[in-house]
């Protein structure tokens, strides 16, 4: 069977980029703090998620709605709304990372599809079981923490599906309890969607060199000719003594379309492509790369060659986790 | 040191050069008629700029001699043309192929980021909005302009086509067509 491509749309035009360039599946967000990339000019309104459907739907692709931020106390009416209006969209399923909103989700929706976020950081066997068994999670999307020999191990103790990165942004080795951004900002991409809000960036160029500042911090300086990486904490600069350096990640993005036999051997289910912040041209180009590297792997045929680096953060790619060469 | 940078097109000194005496007030006429009909043709445009619907941005072509303030005046913008550095509270900076190229979804804005042919300053928030509002757009600025010139489209459409092949610069919205 072919291994699944689960592609980012920020956008309904991304959406249709994603699905024209041969994505299985495409996941997505309603515009509001009910899902992790709750960016200025993002996402869709409730008329375009059906919209959004109706057009996979035609052409053969499913569409996956995250609702993957941790309801806030007092305002779950928000999150318990967006998982009835994706049903009513005619999602194919939701991505939830809460245990209530999961708990509220089978009870309430009990024949939609849910799919455990990467936000919930499920990452051994025994707590994939307990979602799949108590709150009847199909998917879960498994923390960028796991190598692909752990991979093996947890699909060899549980029936539900797994799913895994392939390619974008990495995040620190904590996902859903990170609270850098929130001490930099007050906003956290676990409550509000936000990592490293764009209205608390800023950006100074002085003759080539470049500060970017979160949260008045300046967290890195690149200079005239460099790449420039996100802005975010865990690829900031810290200074320790007389040493300089990335503490927490170096600016690179994740590529393991090498690993993709290893991943469908481990049992992997789908990959997943991490940048609903991307433009159309970012989607369309990564996803005819998958779809090109999985349909070659059906085949029997070698790998295509990538051609990726330029869309990565940092212009450089790591295979993260899969290999922890640094242990 | 790395040379982040992409082999975006530059517009040549010389040219850029050659358009400094060009009259500033009818380029921002049409560009702001321009903008009106796209604003009414793709509502979700100024939708999409949520609370930055009133910001002024400043986009700036660097290989040009002039710069493009926006006002998108809450759906009904306004654009003028000035000289550098043009006033607004966000500044999207890079080669005049890069913004158009944004435009038509031919480039991807994080990439252009990190390779830093691409500059952002002041509300980085509006300024994101506005990429992601005109990225979901799907514009195509050649057949814009040749619906607007009537019986004279054809042939615009052969000449834009023509300098696209010639100068590497996106000035249409490049083919979708899905690989299977």
């Amino acid at each position: 069977m072919v291994m699944e491509i689960v592609c980012p749309a920020g956008t309904p035009a991304a959406l249709r980029a994603a699905v024209k360039a041969g994505a299985h599946t495409v996941y997505c967000g309603f515009a509001d703090e009910t899902n992790a990339r709750n960016f200025p000019g993002l996402n869709f309104s409730r008329e375009e998620m059906r919209e959004g459907v109706a057009f996979a739907h035609g052409h053969g692709a499913k569409v996956l709605v995250a609702i993957n931020t941790f309801p806030r106390a007092g305002g779950e009416a928000l999150w318990h709304r967006a998982v009835a209006d994706a049903e009513q969209a005619g999602a194919d399923a939701v991505i939830l990372a809460d245990l209530g909103l999961l708990a509220n989700t089978a009870r309430q929706h009990p024949g939609l599809r849910c799919h455990l976020s990467v936000q919930a950081a499920a990452a051994n066997a025994d707590m994939i079981n307990f979602y799949g068994r108590e709150l009847g999670v199909k998917r879960v999307v498994l923390p960028r923490v796991l190598s692909v020999p752990e991979i093996a191990a947890i699909n060899a103790e549980t029936e539900v599906e797994t799913e895994v990165f392939v390619f974008g942004g990495l995040c620190v080795m904590a996902e859903g309890r990170c609270a850098m951004s929130s001490w930099a900002t007050g906003k956290s991409p676990n409550m509000n969607g936000v990592c490293s809000p764009a209205s608390h960036v800023e950006y100074h160029d002085q003759g080539g060199v470049l500060d970017a500042r979160l949260g008045g911090y300046t967290i890195h300086r690149v200079g005239a000719g460099e790449s420039a990486p996100y802005p975010t904490l865990c690829k900031g600069v810290f200074r320790a003594g007389d040493a300089e350096g990335h503490l927490f990640e170096d600016a690179v993005s994740l590529n393991a379309e090498h690993l993709i036999p290893q991943l469908k051997k481990a049992g992997v289910t789908a990959l997943k492509i991490e940048g609903r912040q991307r433009s159309r041209a970012y989607v369309a180009q990564v996803v005819r790369n998958f779809r090109a590297a999985v349909d070659a792997l059906e085949a029997g045929q070698p790998m295509p060659e990538g051609m990726l680096a330029r869309l990565s953060e940092g212009q450089a790619t790591t295979t993260g986790a899969y290999k922890k060469t640094w242990r | 040191m790395t040379n982040a940078s992409t082999l975006i097109p530059r517009i040549p000194r010389a040219l850029s050069l050659a358009l400094r005496p060009l009259p500033l007030a009818p380029l921002s006429f049409a560009l702001t008629g321009y903008v009106r009909k796209s604003a009414a043709r793709h509502p979700s445009l100024i939708r999409r700029l949520g609370e930055h619907d009133r910001t002024h941005f400043v986009l700036d072509p660097t290989d040009l001699p002039f710069v493009i303030c926006l006002d998108p005046g809450a759906g009904s913008p306004r654009v003028r043309v000035t000289r550098r550095p043009g006033t607004g509270a966000a500044r999207i900076a890079g080669p005049l192929a890069a913004l158009i190229g944004l435009v038509h979804g031919a480039y991807d804005g994080d990439a252009l980021f990190f390779s830093r042919d691409l500059m952002i300053e002041g509300d980085t928030a509006a300024a994101l909005a506005l990429r992601n509002a005109v990225d979901d757009a799907e514009l195509d600025l050649a057949d814009d302009i040749a619906r607007m010139t009537g019986p004279f489209a054809a042939i615009l459409h052969s000449a834009l086509a023509f300098a696209e092949r010639r100068t590497g610069v996106s000035l249409s919205r490049p083919e979708e067509a899905g690989a299977w």
